[in-house]
């Protein structure tokens, strides 16, 4: 009952701060389809350039809905200058793609497009030898990286908001009248975790709606799959905000842990390719709970992975989670002793 | 048990200042106890190590017969402290409700709990607005209100009529002095009001973290060779002896 207590005034608490609550609802969503904008700008007008093929394969393209131009020669320079997303080199049978890559979405609707406009005119798929101007077929787009996206959000908002809460528990001398009270500290952190975890569970459920039915990013497996991961996460980052924040002595200071705590993790969530890290770092990123939540999200909405196959990650999370709840029910002795 | 509270050579010191001195202090059951002292001279320490907040260095401190920390203490000991403690972004209620869901009240308990402490702290009007627009005595007299609702058997409060108007003081006194003479509580009260620490049972005046004369306010005035507790203030903020 007191733990009830706690997360009834944690609720009243955050409907009353009218901003929190709209930043922590709409704010990701804000974010999400900005990004999806930018990396998803409609792959329309894709200019590709054939060189040494017939005209069946030029009307091919053209009714793929390509802008084609038939050319002589052409070069990787000229792909660049000319803003080109293709370059189609038919010689002896065999087929060269080049492919500009300047936006991984255009690169892959070219791919796709081309495929399909080809397979009309053969039999058989063609086998396209397939080269890269910038980065490799491993850059990753928006679908791949929008489900970390999502656990993001719910980590950076949950870990600001419930650290910045506790924060100013103690600093206003609230959490050292709740220690006079008969509590016990279990029961705080309990609190806690469950009143911001509803919070979050509410805030990821919207978020992922949105995501998936109004930006049309994939879903794959299974959205209670989704949820639980994120629950997870949420636990992860309110433990971690409330036991900073006891090294924080006002809101700015809290802030500061933004780049120290956060921005780090975002480098190995998927955005930047982990393959072509070095061993030391990516050792590094498994240190970082946004790793495994990454790696669960992107696996089950992008890759359809099962519960079976994302359980070591969850139970990964669910680790750091439990190791930072017992940290912070420990800390709070600094405040009473029982 | 005669003493409700003994302390038993406590020590505090934060970093390398020595913030109480081993002391010794015994506060008797069922009656109104008032610490004085200049500011600085460790009585928010001293009534915090009582409460259970601060562990002491050295010594134990005893309450109703358990050495603090004790759980079940906790249900009997109600803390004012020294700034307001307050969920500003709820209302007066909202607050009051909250803190006697933690003493594991009934629905019908709270309300009365609730309706009796504001009424003593002449809230019950404000009780539905948000703590964030009290103004500084409305909410010192809800942190008081706070205090009150477990109805505890020792009361420690922390200067507890800062900014709080004369009529009000009066009024608040009087429940306070009905609480021990009807209820026998015991009330801990520490005020750089010379006129409250009159109407005291007992004194203790602490300076440098020492208990430097403790006694009745008449005794006090005896002992000093003073007219007022003013004089008796002064002589011993002024060093002597
Ligand atoms: N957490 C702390 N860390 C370091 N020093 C502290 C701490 N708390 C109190 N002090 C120091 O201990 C001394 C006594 O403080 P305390 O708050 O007990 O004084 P006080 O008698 O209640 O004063 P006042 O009448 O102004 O409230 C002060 O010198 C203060 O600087
Ligand atoms: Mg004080």
């Amino acid at each position: 009952m007191r733990i009830a207590s706690l997360v009834t005034r944690i609720t009243q608490q955050m409907r009353r701060d009218r901003r929190t609550l709209a930043l922590f609802f709409l704010a990701p969503l804000l974010i999400l389809t900005l990004m999806y904008f930018i990396f998803d700008t409609e792959a329309s007008d894709l200019k590709i350039v054939v060189t040494g093929s017939d005209e069946t394969i030029v009307k091919a393209l053209k009714q793929a809905d390509f802008q084609v131009t038939a050319a002589e020669e052409f070069s990787r320079e000229k792909m660049i200058e000319k803003d080109t997303d293709g370059w189609l080199h038919v010689e002896n049978g065999k087929m060269k793609l080049t492919l500009l890559n300047d936006e991984p979405t255009r690169a892959k609707a070219v791919q796709m497009q081309m495929m399909q406009g080809l397979q009309g005119n053969e039999k058989n798929t063609p086998s396209i030898e397939e080269k890269y101007v910038y980065g490799d077929a491993n850059t990753k787009g928006f679908d791949t990286f929008s489900p970390m996206l999502v656990s993001f959000f719910v980590f950076f908002f949950v870990f600001l908001i419930a650290g910045i809460a506790l924060l100013k528990e103690r600093t206003s001398g609230t959490l050292e009248r709740l220690l006079a009270t008969p509590i016990k500290r279990y029961e705080i952190v309990a609190g806690y975790v469950i009143g911001y975890g509803l919070f979050a569970l509410i805030q990821t459920i919207i978020v992922v709606l949105y995501a998936v039915n109004v930006l049309d990013i994939v879903l794959v497996g299974s959205i209670w799959l989704v949820l639980l991961t994120n629950i997870l996460v949420a636990l992860v980052a309110l433990s971690l905000g409330t036991l900073l924040s006891s090294f924080a002595t006002s809101e700015f200071q809290m802030v500061q842990f933004i780049p120290l705590v956060i921005v780090p993790q975002v480098f190995f969530t998927g955005i930047f390719p982990l393959d072509g890290m070095s061993d030391w770092l990516q050792k590094i990123g498994k240190v970082m709970p946004l790793y495994y939540a990454s790696d669960a999200m992107n696996g089950i909405m992008y890759k359809g992975f099962t519960f079976n196959e994302v359980l070591l990650d969850l139970l990964i999370l669910l680790a750091f989670a439990i190791v930072f709840i017992t940290i912070n029910i420990i800390s709070l002795k600094k405040y009473r002793a029982l | 048990m005669k003493n409700a509270i003994s302390i038993d050579g406590i020590a505090k010191g934060f970093q390398q200042k020595k913030v109480i001195q081993p002391l010794s202090l015994n506060i008797e059951k069922g009656g109104i106890f008032g610490l004085l002292g200049p500011s600085g001279c460790g009585k928010t320490t001293l009534i915090k190590m009582i409460v259970g907040l601060i562990k002491p260095d050295a010594g134990k401190v005893t309450v109703l017969d358990h050495e603090v920390p004790n759980e079940a203490l906790l249900m009997d000991v109600g803390y004012m402290a020294q700034s307001d403690a307050l969920y500003t972004e709820l209302t007066g209620a909202e607050n009051l409700e909250f803190f006697a869901k933690l003493y594991r009240f009934s629905k019908k308990e709270r309300r009365e709990r609730i309706q009796y402490a504001a009424e003593i702290v002449q809230l019950t009007n404000d009780l539905n607005v948000r703590v964030a627009h009290y103004s500084g005595g409305m909410k010192r007299r809800l942190s008081l209100a706070v205090a009150l609702i477990q109805n505890p058997e020792i009361l420690i409060l922390d200067e507890p009529t800062v900014g709080i108007d004369p009529l009000l003081k009066q009024s608040i006194w009087e429940e306070l002095e009905r609480l021990r003479n009807e209820d026998e509580k015991t009330i801990i009260i520490t005020t750089h009001v010379m006129g409250e620490a009159e109407r005291c049972d007992k004194l203790a005046m602490l300076r440098e973290g020492e208990i430097i004369a403790a006694g009745t306010p008449e005794a006090l005035k005896t002992q000093f060779a003073a007219e007022t507790l003013d004089d008796v203030f002064l002589r011993i903020g002024g060093g002597l002896k």
